[in-house]
């Protein structure tokens, strides 16, 4: 059996087997018991998560992860990533394999009402297709008969189904299993687009096309999905610690807090901000954490526009530009929350 | 008279298969209650009800027609019908081919029986996966892009997007042809049945002919559907896909070397003084091979190649990998979409479970009829 297949039985014997857990311990307790944090990753997208050369995780995803890991533990690699596939995923958080789901997840209606609880989305964006420059498409409404690669696990079948229909296209669909053959099958030629979000397009595009100025990635809606780590259902304190610790990297940015002068707000007397660095106390015992959540993520991490920008931006090897996951004062989507 | 009821031997069996059952049945109770339990607390759905609502994924090919606002049942009974589709072929085409295979091997052509000896050594040592992605990639890379298709005979195309054909299009009065084709073939097996003789071709030339005549006479004759190339991709026509093709070329030459092996097995299980004995009738070897050897190694092949058959078709699971939907591709989607893996995971174990009895009640019975009777 497919590898990718093999584990879906386990997950569901993982349902049936598992004692009941009750509620005897939080989500919170069990990782702090454990000391380390289990983070559902994917199986290699570079700018969202992916082992670099020397085998260390990185990518925005990832650093989200790290982030939670600092507010829980106080360390940034007190983290263990699990690479999963895209039907593996919600389950293997569903039976508590995994402690969080930070993995290019759209929040849909569907997966919110079954069993997961979304957090605060970390990444907004379009889905889009990937053509080969020289057939000289570069919108939907041309791409009548198209054959279309897709990977399963994700909410691109719909998508690429939806916009079939709408436009009346007629497209080709062949639907793969795993990431490596959907690209192989996209490169090789059998298909004369590739669909997934737009920045895993662009990361693909920049890590694997043997050359990247030969490929236009366009969008395939009109519509913008939100990427959004999740947790399992049943745990509301795990729900609010993820949620703030990823609302504490967007809050900094708006604050204008970075890793390096974070410690010149010592003496701030900004309310906001004292609040915030927890040099005013109340918000860590809120949430079972330490007073001084924010300032070690943001110590430890940096805020959310610098995380973007070393993971996909111009410090990167994707070169995206920020969009609509800039700051809503600066016209995009991401609105921190008050910390208080 | 308790204790002459313990020591009765009857009564402690009786006893020890009660213990067994109860047991059993409470560990069932056990795992469902436990199941539900868990499900409950995390918040996960329960229940079949979702097969009844619109699937809205695609399915790339399919025997039986699906359309994305098909229900997710019927997704499931398109992913069944194409596994039964794939395991049926690949369990036809490899057995011709693996007979073929052991005669070759077994007929004393040195040169022949080498290649055949290299076939199954080179296919039985290799992962099937690896086979499997092998021909995939030749598929996908061995041949030109849509719009340099190769064009060998008019109307057929090759190309890294599959095969193909010109399709017959019935429309029509014109379906009488298709009516007098079945008719034909009833004819002919039914005159070789009860007549016990003559020949297949001429009385279905004849029905076809009729057919034919009838429905020109009525002015629709069938058309062909020429693929054409429209915008980026062939249109009409019949069409063979390479994950298709790939996965029947891939399993029908991995299941095929087995095969060949299990009958080579039984062939040479027969003695030689059968051989002999035919020999010395006046046979040919064909007449010897037909009537005296292969119903004795029936006998012998039978069992094993039921095991075998039954791989075939749980190997089937693995098309996923070079993107042919079958149940496996199509049961993972739907846990995607739906979130129910239990339920989804159940189905799945449920088909493969009757297909694998149906094929295996077939090979008992076929076995028990050949089996040698001992009065």
């Amino acid at each position: 059996m497919h590898p990718g297949l093999r584990s879906l039985p386990l997950l569901a014997a993982a349902l049936t087997l598992l004692p009941v857990a009750g509620q005897a311990q939080s989500t919170l307790e069990t990782v702090r018991e454990r000391g380390r944090l289990i983070c559902g990753s994917s199986q290699g997208a570079v700018g969202f998560g992916a082992p670099d050369s020397n085998g260390y995780w990185r990518g925005l995803d990832v650093e989200t992860c790290r982030a939670v890991a600092v507010a829980v533990l106080g360390d940034r690699d007190a983290v263990e990533f699990v690479p999963l596939t895209g039907q593996q995923r919600i389950p293997a958080l569903q039976t508590g394999e995994i402690d969080i789901l930070p993995r290019t997840l759209t929040w849909t209606l569907q997966r919110d009402g079954n069993g997961l609880n979304f957090t605060t989305p970390n990444y907004y964006e379009y889905t889009g297709f990937m053509m080969p420059r020289e057939l000289g498409i570069e919108r939907v409404q041309d791409m009548a008969g198209a054959s279309v690669c897709v990977q399963t696990g994700s909410t691109t079948e719909v998508v690429v189904n939806d916009v079939s229909t709408e436009h009346d296209l007629g497209l080709n669909v062949v639907v793969f299993d795993n990431t490596a053959a959907t690209r192989q099958a996209f490169f090789s030629g059998r298909c004369d687009a590739l669909i997934t979000d737009a920045a895993g397009l662009a990361s693909i595009r920049a890590t694997e096309a043997p050359n990247p100025d030969d490929y236009v990635i366009f969008p395939a809606t009109r519509y913008m999905d939100a990427l959004t780590p999740a947790v399992r259902h049943g745990d509301d304190q795990w729900l609010d610690i993820v949620t703030w610790s990823i609302q504490a990297l967007i809050a900094a940015e708006q604050f204008g807090i970075t890793q390096d002068n974070i410690d010149s707000f010592a003496e701030t007397t900004d309310p906001r901000i004292r609040r915030f660095l927890g040099l005013d106390p109340g918000n860590g015992q809120a949430l079972g954490l330490g007073e001084d959540f924010a300032y070690q993520i943001i110590r430890a991490m940096g805020n959310y526009g610098e995380m973007f920008e070393r993971n996909l931006g111009m410090d990167s090897p994707l070169r995206l530009e920020r969009g609509s996951n800039r700051l809503y004062s600066d016209g995009g989507l991401m609105f921190p929350l008050a910390f208080q | 008279m308790l204790r002459t009821l313990w020591y009765s031997t009857r009564v402690r069996n009786w006893l020890f298969q009660i213990a067994l059952l109860g047991g059993l049945a409470a560990l069932v109770a056990w795992i469902v209650g436990n199941t539900l339990t868990n499900l409950a607390a995390r918040g996960i759905r329960t229940g079949f009800e979702f097969l009844s609502r619109p699937a809205r994924f695609p399915i790339s090919e399919s025997v039986l027609a699906y359309d994305s606002a098909d229900t997710y049942g019927w997704a499931f009974v398109v992913g069944i019908g194409n596994t039964v589709f794939v395991s049926a072929l690949t369990i036809l085409l490899a057995s011709l081919l693996g007979f073929a295979v052991a005669l070759a091997r077994g007929m004393g052509n040195p040169l022949l029986s080498a290649l055949a000896g290299a076939y199954v050594t080179l296919m039985r040592n290799m992962p099937l996966i690896v086979q499997l992605l092998f021909w995939y990639a030749l598929a996908t890379t061995a041949f030109p892009p849509a719009r340099q298709a190769l064009n060998p005979l008019p109307g057929v195309y090759l190309s890294q997007r599959g095969i193909h054909l010109p399709a017959l299009a019935f429309e029509g009065i014109a379906v009488l042809v298709l009516v007098a084709l079945a008719a034909g073939v009833a004819a002919a097996l039914g005159r070789r049945r009860f007549l016990g003789r003559g020949g297949l071709l001429w009385p279905l030339g004849a029905a076809l002919a009729a057919g034919l005549a009838l429905s020109l006479l009525r002015g629709s004759a069938p058309s062909l559907d020429m693929p054409l190339l429209v915008g980026l991709n062939f249109r009409g026509g019949l069409h063979l896909t390479p994950e298709f093709a790939a996965l029947m070329i891939g399993l029908v030459l991995y299941t095929a070397a087995f095969i060949s092996e299990i009958i080579r097995g039984g062939i040479e299980a027969i003695s030689r003084g059968q051989w002999e004995a035919g020999r010395a009738l006046g046979l040919t070897r064909r007449q010897i091979l037909r009537h005296v050897i292969v119903p004795q190694a029936l006998r012998i092949i039978i069992p094993p190649l039921t095991s075998q058959y039954l791989s075939t078709v749980k190997n089937t699971t693995l098309a996923l990998a070079v993107g042919y939907p079958e149940l496996g591709l199509v049961v993972g989607t739907v846990i995607n979409q739906s979130g129910q893996a239990i339920e989804s995971i159940l189905i799945m174990l449920a088909v493969f479970l009757s297909i694998s009895v149906s094929v295996s009640l077939f090979m008992n019975w076929y076995n028990a009829r050949v089996a040698l009777v001992v009065r």
